[in-house]
């Protein structure tokens, strides 16, 4: 190929780290560039079930607030189910979790309401901090853990968490945890089968979206029309892979 | 130390939509240019694979396309007396990195502005008097008018396959069309996108209320579409992941699927990526850009040598590149004084939810420009007598998608997560819609854009620092525009609406828009502009600054079709009279 590009001498300020950007790509006169089969296809999770990131106290904890944020009940599956706290486990351990892609230069200030993420760690770090602290809170003068509670407990305890009413100490912002947290959750139940959460499409069969599909064209104009398709993820749908 | 290259005739900073029109106008007038793009090399096949491209978690919250933070960000604050703290996390606007910049991941809006946008300052003076345009509203008027620019609006809608009805032919309003654009030469390249039933339900109850609705004009091909440059577009297959998303099916416009097949094979061109630039360099008198220097992926060093400069990045970037050159008078919020970084705007967006209860909506079939529009409460298209604002926006229907991490509305009083808020995500998702409205942000003497004193970027640099807040001009707007959109949600017959009004101070949080304006403004005064009409510096004149941060005020209509006519207006002006006296001031101040 008339391209002349060289190999990445060492890890340079610059370095970035996508595959990609291991070249130093000078282009000229050249016509369009790329190679054929070189395209970056998502890797999946390994949904073996034990936790690379989370320690078993932290599981706990997830897994207890996960069962109360998104609920198992008739509407549709719940957090538990669709494997959120594997893929929070798994989003956390790798790039998301390490905040390779946040600014985390310091110093650090608490900032205004209005000037978003200020942890002074990564999404990982934030998670585990608050968690310590959400677990000293609850268990100083001998109260129970999260998980140990009932359920009605750990809602009016998730409701103040939300309202940012339990003090924390000075470095965990429980407010900013919650929507941390409740974000990530999300994550977990919407997204593309294939991270680890929405295990077996279910929550996008409990909403009726369609999925990571390509055409769309014949659904356009049917108004009011229900769409005739189940959802399928980037790997397939349950169906092709022997699960449904 | 530099590495010393050899001279080119033109070097571009940023290679995204405005550089990629730049390089492809200077090399047909026969210049050897060179554009240095800090991101990587990116293309549809490789890259925007229609095998994986409609995932939401690993390019919209994993930001995969768009600028890395941990390289660079900025600061931010919503007034001077605070301390600003650096943007740690994307969310209000979504800044690109790599070829084709952010507009790989637009929603292919292109719009015009309004005749009236590019008078902001003259037209409402003389329309409302001087108490509507108070003092610390640092409005102007654009040194060119819409009539200037109309030819250059149409090659950029020709380049790209815009799909849309024109709604004002020479002069003579079109059925539908919008009846409020200003005249255009010819239709537009491609009929409207197939519209789904959402916005066809908007359509029909703003007409029931006398508004003007009509299809948005899409860079969304409605159908196979060959451009000027023999580049081909494949039509649009409604998959409903535009925005934040790269298309993988050659059906929204950006600089791959319009230009980069030709222009990078042309000899006198040549692209360097994975390359940031990080000075301008000047002569020792300051009035003439020697080139660049810029550092590759390794850290090396390079001196560029250029006859002709050109910052073709993103406005925020721009800016930042001129700050830290030392070139022109920064901007001094006390005295008003100084131009680089003045007239920083933005937009200010809200929304009104429908729910239905016996409407199979399908949401998540859509397209980035894919609804229908009115922009009879845009610009000064009404009477603001009596309402406390100028400006205006659109209000419109567009369905773009619904990726459900995103868009999962519940009704007023719906918890943010249990069981309740299970059950109706559940109920409403497949039968719920949303207008939006997108307004325009004045500038003010108070908004504006300098270095951060405390923060660097990882090479040692100082961030840029924004400091901005809405005014009462831009929520009184917002206000009067997001009740205008609930009167016609009303009228769509739902079971119930829920209108989202933006409260509050600028937040950096919520994803707003990517329409980021100003900064080092056009105009015909060099106090109070960087450039002159041709985008071109009043200080040193063979430096050309592109892109939205010329405008001096920000108008109700996605930047992307503004932007690039002027980047094809500076370019017309280079060619035809700049190379045949290098160097000199195209306008004399």
């Amino acid at each position: 190929m008339p391209l002349d590009r060289r190999a990445l001498l060492g890890v340079g300020v610059l370095a970035c780290a996508t595959p990609v950007a291991a070249w130093a790509a000078r282009y000229s006169g050249a016509g369009v560039i790329w190679s054929p089969n070189t395209s970056a296809y998502p890797t999946a999770t390994d949904l073996k079930a034990h936790y690379v990131y989370f320690t078993p106290d932290e599981a706990a904890f997830i897994e207890a607030a996960c069962a109360r944020l998104i609920p198992s009940d008739a509407t549709g599956p719940g957090a538990i189910e669709a494997g959120v706290p594997l893929f929070l486990d798994r989003q956390l351990a790798g790039e998301y979790g390490k905040g390779a892609r946040l600014y985390m230069q310091g110093p650090f200030g608490k900032g205004t309401a209005t000037q978003g993420y200020q942890a002074k760690w990564p999404p990982a770090g934030f998670h585990r901090a608050a968690i310590q602290a959400i677990g000293e809170h609850l268990t100083k003068g001998g109260g129970a853990a999260f998980h140990k509670r009932a359920a009605a407990d750990q809602d009016a305890f998730l409701k103040d968490l939300e309202a940012g009413k339990p003090d924390l100490g000075p470095d965990v912002d429980g407010k900013a945890y919650f929507k941390l947290l409740l974000q990530n959750v999300m994550e977990g139940y919407f997204s593309d089968p294939i991270y680890g959460g929405n295990r077996d499409l279910s929550a996008w069969k409990m909403i009726g979206f369609a999925g990571a599909r390509y055409d769309q064209r014949a659904y356009v104009l049917s108004y009011g029309k229900p769409y005739p398709l189940p959802p399928v993820g980037i790997g397939g749908r349950p169906a092709w892979t022997g699960k449904a | 130390m530099a590495t010393r290259l050899p001279s080119v005739d033109a070097v571009l900073v940023g290679f995204g939509w405005t550089g990629a029109i730049m390089a492809q106008e200077l090399t047909d007038a026969g210049l050897n240019v060179l554009a240095i793009e800090r991101g990587d090399w990116r293309d549809t096949p490789t890259d925007f694979s229609p095998a994986y491209a409609q995932d939401e978690l690993r390019y919209y919250w994993r930001h995969e396309l768009f600028q890395r933070l941990n390289h660079e960000t900025l600061t931010i604050r919503n007034k001077a007396s605070e301390t600003a703290l650096p943007m740690r996390q994307l969310g209000s606007f979504l800044l690109g990195s790599g070829v084709g910049g952010a507009g790989v991941h637009w929603n292919g809006q292109v719009w015009r502005f309004l005749p009236s946008d590019f008078k902001a300052r003259s037209h409402n003076l003389q329309r409302y008097g001087k108490a509507a345009v108070p003092d610390d509203m640092t409005i102007q008027d654009y040194p060119v008018t819409y009539d200037d620019l109309e030819p250059h609006y149409d090659k950029f809608e020709y380049l790209c396959g815009i799909s849309g009805k024109a709604g004002n032919l020479k002069g003579v309003i079109q059925p539908g069309g919008d009846p409020f654009e200003g005249p255009r030469q010819r239709e537009y390249p491609n009929p409207p996108l197939d519209m789904p039933y959402a916005p066809t339900l908007f359509g029909k109850a703003a007409a029931g209320l006398g508004r003007h609705p009509f299809p948005h004009p899409a860079a969304n091909s409605s159908r196979p579409y060959t451009n000027p440059l023999g580049v081909q577009l494949g039509p649009c297959t409604y998959c409903g992941f535009c925005e934040k998303y790269a298309c993988g099916n050659y059906s929204k416009a950006c600089a791959q699927t319009t230009i980069l097949p030709v222009l990078m094979r042309k000899k006198n061109f040549t692209l360097k990526t994975n390359s940031e630039v990080i000075r301008v360099n000047l002569s020792p008198d300051g009035k003439t850009a020697t080139g660049v220097t810029y550092l590759d992926e390794t850290g090396q060093e390079f001196e560029q040598p250029a006859e002709l400069v050109v910052l073709s990045a993103y406005i925020l970037h721009n800016v930042r590149l001129l700050l830290i050159s030392g070139i022109g008078k920064p901007y001094d919020p006390a005295t008003g004084q100084g131009v680089v970084g003045r007239n920083y705007a933005y937009q200010i967006t809200s929304s009104v939810n429908v729910f239905f209860d016996d409407k199979i909506l399908n949401p998540f079939v859509g397209a980035g420009a894919l609804g229908v529009m009115l922009n009879d409460f845009n610009g000064d298209n009404f009477d603001h007598t009596g309402l406390g604002f100028i400006g205006g926006g659109y209000v419109g229907l567009m369905q773009t998608g619904a990726r459900p991490i995103e868009t999962h509305s519940t009704p007023t009083g719906t918890p943010a997560w249990g069981a309740e808020w299970k059950k109706a995500i559940a109920r409403d998702y497949l039968k719920t819609t949303s207008i939006a409205t997108h307004g325009a942000v004045m500038s003010h003497r108070g908004n504006y854009l300098d270095l951060d004193p405390t923060y660097k970027d990882v090479l040692g640099r100082p961030l840029l620092r924004m400091t901005f807040d809405f005014t009462d001009n831009e929520h009184r707007m917002s206000d009067y525009l997001t009740d205008r959109a609930a009167e016609i949600a009303k009228a769509m017959g739902g079971r119930e609406i829920k209108a989202n009004y933006r409260k509050g101070s600028w937040d950096v949080v919520p994803y707003q828009t990517t329409h980021n304006t100003g900064g080092a403004i056009m105009g015909d005064d060099p106090k109070t502009s960087f450039t002159n009409k041709y985008l071109q510096s009043w200080d040193v004149p063979n430096l050309f600054v592109l892109g939205a941060t010329a405008f001096p005020q920000n108008a109700g209509y996605n930047p992307t079709g503004t932007v690039a006519a002027l980047a094809y207006h500076a370019a017309e002006a280079i060619k035809s009279q700049y190379l045949k006296a290098p160097h000199q001031p195209l306008v004399q101040a």
